[in-house]
This record gives C-alpha cells, structure tokens and sequence, in this order.
C-alpha cells in the first residue's frame, strides 16, 4: 500500500475518520469494561457524572486541568518545532520546588510583590532544566528524548533527597514533605466560596499568550518552520540552534508552572506524589489538542474529565481506574492514524 | 578502598551480569527495530508488559519456557501495533512509541487488577534458579560471574552472538541494516520495506519483553508496579552508546550494571551511609547521559531512522 496526499479533502473526509477513532475508542473501552464484569453504558454515564454531573465534580474537573493545561501548552510548544520534550514532569517539579523554597517565610513580601516573583522564579527553573537538554542537542547532537526521559527520574530522586534532608518540614510527622506556603504565597481563589484557585485563570492566560506567539510572532513563525523542515528552515536564514533553545526555555516554563499552581494554589507544600504523571499526560493532552494552544484547554478539560470521573466510576463499579488511562492511550494512537487519513488517502497496490 | 575490594569479588561481577541481562534483551530489541530504521519509544511499556504476562502465565500453571513465550508473544503484539501505525503509514514513531508505552503499561495494571483484585501482596513463582555450568564454573573470577546464572542470562548472552551472526552475515540482517540506511535502494532490489521494518519491530518488541519477564521470573519471583523504572529508557541509551552494534551494546550494558551493583555495594559502606542514598540511585541514569554525550560523536546513527518510507513518494 501507499499514501497519496489529498489535496482538497472535502469535509466526509476531513470528519469521518476521527469520528470513526472516537466510536472505535468507546467500543474497546466497553469491551474491557464489560471484561471487569460492568455494564459499558452504566460505566460511561458514570465518568460522565463524576466530571461534570455536579458542581463539586465540575470544580474538581477544572482543578485537575489547570496543571495539565499547563503541561499540554509545554509540549504543544515543544512538539510544534519538533523538539521532543517529555521531561515535563521534571519541569513540573521543579517550578514547584522554587515555590516552596521562595514561599515558606524566607522573603516576607506582601503577596502583590511575591506571587510574581516566585511565578517568574519557577519560570525561570523549568527552562534552565530543559536547557541542559537543549544545549546537549544543539551543541553535541544528543538526543532529547532520551536526556528529557532522564531528567525525570534524576530530578525526582533529587527532589526525594531535599524533602527527607535540608527541606524537610520538622512538624511533618517523618514524612518526607516540605513546610507549608505562609499565606502571602497562596494563590487566591478565583470566586469566592468554590474550591478553585487562580492557577486555572494563569493557565487560561498562558494559553492565549502562548496562541499569540504562535500565531502572530516571528518566533511562532521561525518554530514551526523548524518543525516542518530544518534544512529548509536553515537555508531560509533562520538559526535552528537558536530557536530550538528558545522552545526549550518557552516549553520549560510553562511545564514548571504547573508545579508552582499545584504548590500555591491546591495543596500548600510539597510532597513526592504532587503530580501523579502530569508530565506525561501533558503529551496526551497536547496531542489531541493537535499541538494548538488554544485546544490544549478544551483536551485538558476533555482528560481531566475523564480522570476525575473514572475515579467515581471506580469506586462505584468496581473497575479499575486504569481504564481512564487506556481509553486515553487508545484515545490518542487512533486520533494520530484519524488525522493523518483526513490528510492521505491509502492506495492498494 | 573498600570500593577497590568490591570490584575483585566474584559475587559483585555474578551480581552486573545479572542486572545486565534484562538491559541487553531489550537492548537487542532496539537495537534490531533502529537498525531497520524504526525508533522503538514502546521500549519502557512492552518491558512492563512482558514482566506481567511471563509472570502472570507461570502464576496460572505454565512453565516457566512457557512463560517467557508468552510474554514475547505478548511483546509482538505490541510491537504488531507499533509497526502498523509507524511503518505502512508512517505516523511519528516519538508519538505512537510513547502511545505504545502508555498502553502497554496501562492495559498491564488493568490486567493485573482484574486478574488479582483482592490481594494486597503480589503472590510469588518458582523463578528461575541459577545453573552451574560444569567445569566452566570453577574457573576463578569469572566461572563465578558468567557460569553460575539463570538460564535467561544464558539466553541473553547466546542472543548477542545470533543477533550479531544475523545482521551482519546473513542476506536477511543485510535487508534489516539496508531498511535503516538506505531504503529505496533495498526497494530497488524487489524486497518490501515495509514487511522488513514490521518483522524487525515485532522481533525487537518480543525482546523487550522477554526483558521484562526477566525482571519478574529470574531476577525477582513476583510482579511490582514501577518494577521496569526508566530500564527501557536507558536501553534506548545503550543502543547509542554501543553505536548500534550488538557487541558494544553488550559492553554498555554490562558496564553500566556493574555500576548500578557498585553504588548498592557503596551505600552499604561506612562512607556510603553518609550520603543520601536517592545520590547512588541517581548515579545510574546521570551515567547514561554522560555516556551518550561522549558517544554522541562518534555515533553511526543509521541513515534512515525514523524516516518513512512511503513507496512512490517524489
């Protein structure tokens, strides 16, 4: 077989294969349901109360978007010059250690002064973390995939080392886990009397930001062009080296911002579960959202949902809420093939 | 000086060959899918898989050759998938590898809490147990070390030699290194390049996952979540490390091993215990990334990895 591009796809083909992904996704995740012994319709309808079917359930939906907004607009920006991050969750802790070291009483500033400065603080952190990378790829050709996968596990033991040693909280207990934010570090909350802080507005904010430097930057301009063709890029006069590093240091922040909102704006001080796999998420996230800023909101909101509702539909049903996480594999491996056939069309031979 | 001790017992090199063996399965695994011109990201969940399924085949009554059948089969599959979406239609093998991860260690969790919901403790097998080549084993150092593992550490040995004989003696590695540097010509010659990248990456994938049931049936007897931790990720290393050749590879990981026993063998010291011990477990993964910085010079990365072949294309 082979792929011919199409040139104008009319719109049965630019809607039936994703649509066809989406059905195919529903019909395996029914089946391993009903493998766990549940009926598919009832574990559905459950996800879906569990995530929107109430205010409690909406709020805690929004919240666990908000870190993977984040996380989804760092590999979005990545992906997008075909730089291969996916050492969010590095970027993620370390944007929530520069929090806990800047917030628990070392600078007594007004909240005004200090929320900014540990924003830009964490920024800061999250890309010299992925400079390392960025640097080895640039200057001496290292993968990144490899080095960023790496820097998870380096980062997150050295992370483990600070809370059981110099950052440890004396009224922890034993447990390894940092002292809480003083109050002028907390991140308010966005309504008064719902459990939902500024971190969600921050992460909203950030995907117009990062929309508009895609959009209507020079830089938004000269990634892509790396993304689709680095040669050509080259030869055009743009310096590769330069914006891949650029991307980094952008792609870095923004995933070490979700430490920071996590920290300040949910749980108050750090410990070794704060992200159960928001890094890796991100990917998901970015991915559906077809690497553009603004659809990493609308994937974010779409998986925390899906997060939040299998973990009622487990205790409910009684089925493992791994589930979540294969429908969200399957979910993105058959959206890759979808939208690549809306592009080519299979030719037998 | 302890340190120095350490490096002259027989029992702390018997100890690298056996963290070896998991990393040069699936080592050779990527090594075989890279060298047709496919990056295998699928590395790290297909380990996680192939742990559970051998493990989980013996737990249900099958021996234990079975077993690691089993979960090479179960490996294939997953490399079937990977293949199919990164060959013939030439998706991102970075997106459908980390895809491929997510699934296999996904569906393995489910699996495994659907298949043994109400324990709190995995159960245990009868793992493979050591076996001493006669005669082999008495010579000094090295008898020790080499000739008293488990059969799969034999196997994994064996495997670098066949791996090595296959793809550079034979018509059929020639077609596999010919995939990964220059595909159109092996095209020119009438072969499909597609049937030799899929069949390298469900062999590969069947490797890593007899990597992975190592973990579960020689060098522990029961199945942890986290178990495989980055192991595939550092194999994806080693295959630049050992510039993609079989041999080299063998020597990475061994290397690479028997630094992992020393900085367990360190921590046990009086100067050892000083340092917190996250510092050594780091060391492993630090090392890595020194070793593709020093090899990333002098690496040979084959021509064509990870680009498609999409036939009649320009």
């Amino acid at each position: 077989m082979r792929l011919e591009p199409i040139n104008n796809p009319n719109i049965a083909r630019k809607s039936v294969p994703p649509a066809i992904a989406l059905l195919t996704t529903i019909l395996i995740t029914s089946v391993l349901a009903m493998l766990a012994g549940a009926n598919p319709f009832s574990v559905f309808g459950l996800i879906l109360e569990g995530a929107f079917g109430s205010q409690f359930a909406l709020l805690e939906t929004l919240n666990r978007a908000t870190p993977l907004i984040f996380t989804g607009l760092a590999v979005a920006v990545a992906f997008r010059a075909k730089f291969w991050n996916i050492g969010a969750e590095a970027q993620l802790y370390a944007g929530a250690l520069i929090t806990v070291l800047l917030g628990t009483g070392i600078l007594q500033w007004p909240t005004a002064i200090l929320l900014p400065f540990i924003i830009v603080a964490s920024i800061i952190a999250g890309a010299i973390l992925l400079l390392v990378p960025a640097l080895l790829k640039t200057r001496f050709g290292v993968d990144e995939v490899v080095t960023t996968l790496l820097f998870n596990f380096i980062f997150l033991l050295f992370v483990s080392m600070l809370l059981e040693g110099p950052l440890k909280d004396p009224m922890g207990m034993g447990w390894p886990k940092s002292a809480r934010l003083i109050p002028e570090a907390r991140l308010p909350r966005l309504f008064e009397g719902l459990r939902l802080h500024w971190g969600f507005g921050l992460a909203i904010f950030s995907s117009i930001i990062v929309w508009v430097i895609q959009t209507k930057s020079t830089l938004g301009y000269e990634m892509r062009a790396v993304g689709l063709n680095k040669k050509a890029a080259a030869f055009a006069g743009i310096s590769v080296s330069l914006v891949l590093i650029k991307t980094a240091l952008i792609s870095g922040g923004l995933a070490a911002l979700a430490g920071f909102s996590e920290v300040a704006g949910l749980k108050g001080s750090l410990t070794l579960d704060l992200s159960p796999g928001f890094g890796y998420t991100g990917i998901i996230v970015a991915m559906l959202a077809l690497l553009n800023p603004l659809g990493v909101v609308v994937a974010a909101l779409f998986v925390a949902g899906i997060f939040v509702g299998a973990d009622s539909m487990s205790r409910a049903a009684g089925v493992p809420t791994y589930l979540a996480d294969i429908m969200l594999a399957v979910a993105l491996l058959l959206m890759v093939l979808a939208i690549m056939l809306t592009r080519f069309r299979v030719i037998r031979d | 000086m302890e340190i120095i001790e350490i490096l002259f017992t027989a029992s702390f090199w018997a100890a690298a060959i056996r963290i070896a063996s998991p990393l040069i399965f699936a080592t050779l695994g990527e090594l075989i899918c890279e060298r047709a011109g496919v990056l295998n990201l699928g590395i790290e969940g297909i380990m996680v898989s192939g742990a559970f399924a051998g493990w989980m085949a013996v737990y249900s009554g099958t021996g234990l050759w079975s077993g690691v059948c089993f979960a090479m089969l179960v490996g294939m599959l997953f490399g079937l998938l990977h293949s199919t979406l990164t060959v013939p239609f030439g998706l991102s093998q970075h997106v459908v590898g980390l895809g491929v991860t997510l699934l296999a260690t996904s569906s393995t969790y489910y699996a495994y809490r659907l298949a043994l919901p109400e324990v709190t403790s995995p159960p245990k097998i009868e793992a493979f147990q050591p076996y001493e080549v006669p005669i082999l084993v008495d010579i000094p150092l090295i008898g020790t070390a080499l000739f008293s593992q488990t059969p799969l550490t034999y196997l994994a040995l064996v495997l670098v030699v066949l791996v090595a004989v296959i793809l550079y003696r034979t018509p059929l590695g020639l077609a596999v290194r010919a995939a990964g540097e220059n595909p159109a010509a092996v095209a020119a010659q009438g072969l499909s390049v597609t049937a030799i990248r899929m069949g390298a990456v469900i062999v590969g994938s069947g490797l890593m996952a007899v990597g992975g049931a190592f973990l579960t049936m020689s060098a522990f007897d029961s199945f942890f979540f986290e178990m495989v931790n980055g192991r595939g990720w550092i194999c994806i290393a080693l295959v630049v490390f050992g510039s993609w050749q079989p041999g080299k590879a063998l020597l990475g990981a061994v290397l690479f091993a028997a630094f992992d026993a020393l900085q367990i063998r360190v921590q046990q010291t009086s100067f050892g215990t000083q340092i917190p011990y996250q510092f050594f477990l780091m060391m492993p993964y630090i090392l890595s990334i020194l070793a593709l910085i020093i090899m990333s010079r002098r690496a040979e990365v084959p021509a064509a990895l990870m680009i498609p072949f999409n036939k009649g294309e320009r």
